[in-house]
């Protein structure tokens, strides 16, 4: 019994070096991964990270107000004093939160959906569930968040339910195009001929074949997520002063522009440094997540 | 002595992939003198497509390497051309017609566009106005024997079947009026008798206009009824080579003969076990002649060195041991 | 005499499409007795496998009757009761694409199993094993990926696959068709080999006659929907009579002198195969027909028999043969 334990155990570390391999052909992904690590490294220990974690909360020091960059605060401070680099790492926080909790709500219901929908193709169930998609997705996307957010309060959570509304069509619809096509596919007629049950067919027959457009997307639907929660944070809708956030960081200091550049600047850079690192490194997951053959 | 159209010597290709490097052509020669209709026969992953894409230099070049090696076009160096040099000849010199003529063909292009572009892009004569370009078109397409050519400029690839698919790829490799012609396995994914109808007609062209052709293929039913000579491939290197009347007279290379034994014959005697084995793995082939260990006459010197042609008869030559005088 | 395993009758399919009715199938009617193998040739458009998905039941029949063992099951799988399900299997052209490539070859003959509750003493490994060692492969395959082992290979899993619910027919769609033929020769041996040990009974598909010369009991040839001709191997080769069967015999490519003189004489075949869409009217084949009458364009001829079991469907035997 313990041999097939160890047997296993070697195919998948073989598997798993396989994976690293195909991964780390392209030298960009590798370069993607490190800049997401280090983020979410910096959203984790954010409070040991941070040169000054007080001035993340309310806190105030006119003395050392609208400081450019200096060796004391490497990215300036803001019109209250605050350090920007401290309340960038908070920032990334909020950030990482919104796209991990948006994604982890909205991809698996869009998924299941669009299996069930393109696995039976063709029949009312498919109708319905498309016909509700495309109800969602007909609602421009910023709209439908800010719609939402005025109504509720303004908060965190808020935004993250109103992003999370409108973003699991696309999953649906994604995955919806790859199942029905998959579904004529002999393998699945040999499971069906076999008399395995629709669940196991669409789960563990179809869905494996879907995983590399869906982790791709998740990959880079992380940047966009955290870009249309920066958007809202903008306006107003998503995090509430003093809560640091990229976005609201970037509305307040473009009143400061362009003096006081740093004020925006910087928190626009983390900002694009995150989608940029996200994109790179879903491009690394599909070529990881690719089936070749001999 | 005639000259040699195109001279492949001592070919060596590997590819690099998870876990080392695939040592796929293993020494591969190969020549052809003008005119001539010859056979490139071996079965799947013996490295024949690779060796045909080679000489148009479209494979990928990493992952693959070619260590070593020379590919003579008209006594003059493929792979050491420059890409100037190797777009002519792609042009002009060597056309190729592929296996899956659906996979050939841009879906949202018309026949057409693409064939026009091709005779466009070919033309020996710089300067065609595009009203001659689409009488030549309709003149190939004639020649590959298509019904009502004008309607089909205007169609789409996925209006046609698989048989007038093909014979469009035909035509726009013929268009071009190159001396090399190569086709890699075009009847395969075909009906058999439009096999017959688009090989009897590749037959006729070929001969009209004195294209020099390299038909692969892994039947070798076709090769006995469309070839002058044959070469066997086997696992990057060809095992034996003769006339094709001779090679099916007498095959000698025990490979070849596996082969012929294992085809079913319409004498209903049959059919036989097939080589024992398996193709080699290219990450570790075998020392010595890679056929060894399926061979029913192995011998010690098989196992350690590779062995090169001998002359076994007049215009017959075998990769054997067996035949060293 | 050995009892009729699987017997149609008059089975017509028929798709309904924006373009027309697609007659895929109508008509047919052939039996195969236990343990026979039943070669049945075609070019595209013939219809043989809708025939092959509609006995296994991926398609419900338009019409005609589908008997099993004597028990009528012409209806769509999920309508059939499950223990049908166990004896008829199918193992498909492509092996590519007929293994779930994101499967190890571990779960893809487990799944059998286990919607069957076929495990044995020793658990669904050990009759996974079982599985690959009837066919001949090394028990660590389990653990492969189906694209990671070679074509042959695959076919043999798939092989592996369809024998795993021990069932007492398979319908083989042209199984070899994509494969060498040194390949090919290993697999006809062990499905020759796997049909004596287990009784089993075939509908083999395929295009390739010199194949069915040396495996089929019976051959049948179909053309866009319709049997043209069917007999027993040897008869059917000694004189193929209908003039569809004449060509296809002559489009063969083969490797000896000696199969060149048992060839019909080199008819070259005119046109492209028409689609089942556009069936012409008469006799489907009279368009490409060497051999056409006025009768032709105009009514379709019925079956005729001969003796030793030799049926054709054309009017140059209108008279009888």
């Amino acid at each position: 019994m313990g041999k097939t334990k160890t047997a296993d155990l070697s195919r998948r570390w073989e598997k798993v070096k396989k994976s690293w391999y195909k991964f780390s052909k392209n030298p960009l992904s590798i370069i993607g991964a490190t800049i997401i690590l280090i983020i979410v490294c910096l959203a984790i220990f954010a409070p040991f990270a941070a040169p000054y974690p007080e001035h993340a909360g309310s806190f105030v020091n006119f003395d050392e107000a609208s400081m450019p960059p200096n060796l004391k605060h490497p990215f300036g401070t803001d019109v209250f004093g605050r350090d920007i680099m401290s309340r960038i790492f908070f920032g990334f926080r909020f950030s990482i939160t919104m796209g991990v909790v948006v994604i982890t709500l909205a991809a698996p219901v869009g998924i299941t959906l669009g299996l069930i929908a393109g696995y039976m193709k063709g029949t009312w169930v498919d109708t319905v569930i498309m016909r509700l998609t495309d109800i969602f997705v007909a609602v421009p996307p910023l709209v439908l968040a800010l719609a939402v957010c005025s109504i509720l309060t303004p908060s965190v959570f808020n935004a993250m339910m109103a992003v999370t509304l409108m973003w699991w069509p696309w999953y649906c619809r994604m995955v919806y195009g790859i199942a029905s096509s998959i579904k004529n596919e002999f393998f699945v007629q040999a499971a069906e001929v076999t008399g395995a049950g629709k669940l196991h067919i669409i789960f563990r027959e179809i869905l494996p074949n879907c995983y590399g457009p869906i982790f791709t997307k998740i990959s880079l639907d992380m940047g966009w997520v955290i870009l249309i929660g920066s958007a809202l944070s903008f306006v107003g809708l998503g995090a509430q002063p003093p809560t640091p956030d990229l976005g609201t960081m970037v509305a307040d200091g473009g009143k400061y522009m362009p003096d006081q550049w740093w004020i925006a600047i910087f928190p626009a850079i983390a900002i694009m440094f995150i989608v940029f690192g996200f994109n790179i490194l879903g491009d690394g997951i599909r070529d990881m997540l690719e089936v070749e053959e001999v | 002595m005639a000259e040699r159209l195109l001279d492949i010597k001592d070919l060596h290709i590997s590819f690099d992939v998870y876990g080392g490097t695939l040592k796929v052509l293993n020494g591969v020669n190969l020549f052809m003198y003008e005119g001539e209709k010859v056979g490139l026969v071996g079965e799947t992953g013996c490295g024949k497509t690779t060796t045909a894409k080679s000489i148009l230099k479209i494979l990928p070049v990493p992952p693959a390497r070619i260590p070593k090696g020379e590919i003579f076009f008209k006594r003059q160096d493929v792979l050491k051309m420059v890409p100037k040099e190797i777009q002519r000849i792609r042009a002009q010199g060597i056309s190729m017609i592929f296996q899956d003529p659906t996979a050939a063909l841009n879906p949202v292009f018309t026949i057409g566009d693409q064939l026009m572009e091709a005779i466009k892009y070919s033309s020996i004569q710089d300067g065609l106005s595009r009203r001659e370009i689409r009488k030549l078109a309709i003149q190939t397409l004639q020649d590959v024997a298509l019904p009502d050519p004008e309607r089909i400029l205007e169609n789409y690839p996925i209006q046609l079947s698989g048989g007038m698919r093909q014979r469009i790829c035909i035509a726009m490799a013929l268009a071009t009026e190159s001396q090399l012609l190569i086709a890699d396995e075009p009847t395969t994914s075909l009906d058999v008798t439009i096999q017959d109808q688009v090989l009897r007609l590749l037959g006729v062209l070929v001969k009209e206009k004195e294209t020099s052709t390299i038909l692969i293929t892994h039947s070798l039913g076709i090769v006995r009824e469309w070839t002058q000579r044959v070469y066997v491939m086997y696992a990057g290197g060809m095992v034996e080579t003769a006339r094709t009347a001779e090679l099916f007279e007498s095959p000698l290379h025990p490979y070849t003969q596996g082969l012929m034994k294992a085809v079913p014959k319409l004498t209903g005697e049959g059919i036989a076990e097939g080589i024992s084995g398996r193709i080699p793995d290219y990450l570790n082939p075998p020392e010595g002649c890679r056929f060894n260990p399926r061979c029913p006459h192995v011998m010690p010197v098989c196992k350690k060195e590779r062995p090169p042609f001998f002359n076994a008869r007049d215009d017959h030559q075998v990769a054997c041991f067996l035949f060293k005088e | 005499m050995a009892a009729e395993t699987l017997k149609l009758i008059n089975l017509k399919k028929y798709f309904y499409t924006k373009m027309g009715t697609v007659k895929a199938a109508d008509g047919v009617s052939f039996s195969i007795r236990e343990r026979e193998t039943l070669g049945l040739v075609g070019e595209s458009g013939s219809g043989k496998s809708t025939v092959a998905y509609t006995i296994l039941g991926i398609y419900g029949p338009t019409q005609g009757n589908i008997l099993f063992k004597g028990q009528d099951i012409s209806r769509e799988s999920k309508k059939r009761p499950k223990h049908f399900k166990k004896e008829i299997q199918i193992v498909f052209q492509d092996p590519g694409s007929s293994l779930n490539p994101r499967r190890s070859i571990k779960q893809i003959l487990e799944l059998p199993l286990r919607v069957h509750h076929i495990s044995g003493n020793g658990g669904f490994t050990e009759q996974v094993e079982k599985l690959l060692n009837m066919v001949e492969l090394p028990s660590e395959y389990m653990y492969k990926y189906p694209l990671a082992i070679g074509g042959g290979e695959r076919q043999i899993v798939a092989i592996a696959r369809a024998l795993a619910t021990n069932p007492s027919f398979i319908v083989l769609d042209e199984p070899t068709s994509a494969l060498d033929v040194s390949v090919q020769a290993k697999i006809i041996g062990l499905l020759m080999e796997l049909q004596e040990e287990l009784n089993l009974t075939y509908l083999f598909i395929t295009h390739d006659l010199s194949l069915m010369r040396n495996m089929a009991t019976r051959v049948a040839i179909m053309y866009l929907g319709k049997i043209c001709e069917i007999a027993p191997t040897v008869e059917f080769f000694k004189s193929p009579l209908h003039p569809y069967t004449r060509i296809l015999l002559s489009s063969i490519p083969v490797v000896s002198r000696e199969e060149e003189e048992l060839k019909p004489k080199k008819i070259t075949s005119r046109g492209e195969i028409p689609s089942p869409v556009n069936v012409p009217p008469g006799c489907s084949f009279h368009l490409r027909c060497p051999e056409r009458m006025d009768i032709c364009s105009q009514v379709d001829p019925e079956i005729t028999g001969k003796e030793k079991g030799h049926w054709v469907r054309c009017h140059l035997y209108d008279k009888g043969l």
